[in-house]
């Protein structure tokens, strides 16, 4: 059955004012005319190096930056004609850290609580189901500047629930993370989907898009270059790789069928370190993005 | 949209009771200064005209004061965006972005106007000499929204913490001294003088000196006060829509 799109984006396009070699006046191109649709309930990845645009993208998408063409709807609304309907719409995660310093764990939780206008005691019960959710409830009167990194994005999740979104933004919701912490974050978004909740990420951690997003967008110097499931953009690669060392770097090449890869991978005999395995995301997103890319 | 102003009045209301005790002792050291050096030391060999320094004094203290206080107390949204980035939560909320300029404008009145009952609780003990009518708080709480709103607009188009002190040193700190706070401005060259009566702390020290003393007050004066309010209102507002383009 073919779902609604939750988000549309169409044709987006942000280009920033900067200074460029010789210090004159120029524009930059940080989104390059993105297309996409996101449908209800899915978890989308939205996957590129640094500088991609895709945290230009989320901004845009979350009306922190106005875009300078383009238009994006949410449930058939447009964004720009409905910005208070859908800021209600939506929870943001932010990648940095960007909790209020002079609050306690709980009073942050209540601004964001009361910049929904929830009333107090539906704001109290939900705070607390959400503390308790994510297992804070005890520090819940510490200042945020107290809690371990784990904490805080545990409670940066929870604070964009508080006013129950059906779409979650999350910019990088793991970045520098411990493994265990890491874990812990993606079992948190499966259940936000679980829960109805349309998510949309961003990350540079292939693996975390592998392990969560239903479907995938690789987006690389500001444009849309792939997008579709995991497996699906794996098998237009070719779903078998065979790596080998030559010459001081790992050669990769791609085959659609097992044999063929065997075959191939047994005229490099001679060569060091052969191996077949299957194709992963990973592969597809260095064999778009350029192997030089992040150098 | 009031219920979005109080939330944003709420959140500096948290920190502010918090440390309450820690504000209000604070601000009485500068005042304090103020009128012992200037009120009881260097105000004895001082003739304003027949009445005491110290009651020529108060009213220019009180405007001073405010300006600095409503200036400095809205300082820190300028960490909130630039450092913590906690004004984020602000610009994604459901709420009419001129909620957001008005409620910190408000408690940062509000820190001005409690900086100010304690000097005028000191300068009464001092002895000093004056009248607070309705007008005079009038004139009070349009100094502290004045400077409040430029404090605002500082805040969100200076981009490092240096240049945020600059606008102390080459802005406050000139109109602290030249303004009719410590003296009478007809003292100062016509050119100095003109220039000096466009700015808004000179009439707010014009006033308050005027009213505390049982005159009327111009209300030309009060009018430039509210232009200046209207004027500063706007431009914080639009610095605050432009974080978006």
């Amino acid at each position: 059955m073919m779902q609604s799109p939750m988000i549309e984006i169409n044709s987006l396009v942000k280009r920033f004012p900067h200074k460029d070699v010789e210090n004159r006046d120029a524009w930059k191109t940080a989104v390059d005319g993105l297309s996409l649709s996101v449908r209800e309930g899915e978890i989308f990845g939205l996957l590129g190096p640094n500088g991609a645009g895709k945290t230009t993208t989320i901004r845009m998408l979350t009306m922190q930056t106005a875009p300078t063409e383009g238009r994006v709807f949410y449930d058939g609304k447009e964004l720009r004609e409905h910005e208070r309907d859908i800021k209600r719409l939506i929870g943001v995660v932010p990648q940095h850290v960007n909790f209020d310093q002079d609050l306690t764990v709980g009073e942050n939780m209540e601004l964001h609580a009361r910049l929904h206008h929830m009333g107090k005691a539906e704001r109290r019960a939900r705070i607390g189901e959400l503390l308790r959710y994510v297992e804070l409830s005890e520090v819940v009167n510490d200042r945020v500047r107290q809690l371990s990194g784990g904490m805080k994005r545990r409670l940066l999740i929870v604070r964009a629930l508080i006013h129950r979104p059906r779409i979650l933004f999350l910019d990088e919701p793991t970045v520098a993370l411990d493994p265990q912490v890491r874990r812990r974050i993606w079992d948190l978004v499966r259940r936000m989907a679980t829960d109805g909740v349309t998510v949309f990420l961003t990350t540079h951690y292939i693996e975390e898009a592998e392990a969560l997003c239903d479907r995938v967008a690789i987006m690389n110097k500001g444009k849309l270059i792939a997008v579709g499931q995991p497996l699906e953009l794996c098998r237009q690669m070719g779903s078998y790789t065979v790596e080998w060392d030559a010459a001081g770097t790992r050669e990769y090449r791609f085959f659609p069928h097992r044999n063929e890869a065997a075959d191939f991978a047994a005229k490099l005999a001679s060569e060091e370190k052969v191996l077949v395995r299957r194709t992963n995301l990973e592969d597809v997103f260095i064999e778009l993005t350029g192997r030089k890319e992040g150098l | 949209m009031l219920y979005d102003i109080w939330t944003v009045f709420w959140r500096d209301w948290v920190v502010l009771k918090r440390r309450m005790v820690k504000f209000l002792l604070s601000r009485m050291v500068a005042p304090m200064l103020y009128l012992v050096a200037f009120g009881w030391g260097l105000g004895r060999s001082i003739d304003v005209g027949g009445g005491s320094y110290l009651d020529f004094l108060v009213p220019g203290i009180l405007a001073l004061n405010s300006m600095n206080i409503s200036f400095n107390s809205i300082i820190p949204v300028h960490a909130e965006r630039v450092y913590h980035k906690s004004l984020e939560e602000y610009i994604i909320a459901p709420i009419c972005p001129q909620s957001f300029v008005i409620g910190k404008v408000l408690a940062s009145v509000l820190r001005g106007l409690l900086s100010s009952a304690i000097i005028v609780g000191l300068a009464v003990l001092f002895g000093a000499r004056f009248t607070v009518t309705p007008l005079f708080l009038l004139v009070l709480v349009l100094n502290c929204v004045i400077f409040a709103e430029i404090g605002f607009w500082a805040a969100m188009v200076i981009q490092t913490y240096e240049e945020m002190g600059q606008v102390n040193t080459y802005i406050l700190l000139p109109m602290s001294f030249l303004c009719g706070t410590f003296f009478s401005t007809n003292a100062l060259p016509d050119v100095l003088r003109w220039f000096i009566e466009l700015l808004p702390l000179t009439h707010t020290s014009g006033l308050l000196r005027c009213i505390g003393s049982g005159g009327d007050g111009a209300m030309g004066s009060v009018l430039v006060l509210m232009i200046y309010a209207v004027l500063c209102f706007f431009l914080g507002n639009r610095a605050f829509l432009r974080l978006r383009r």
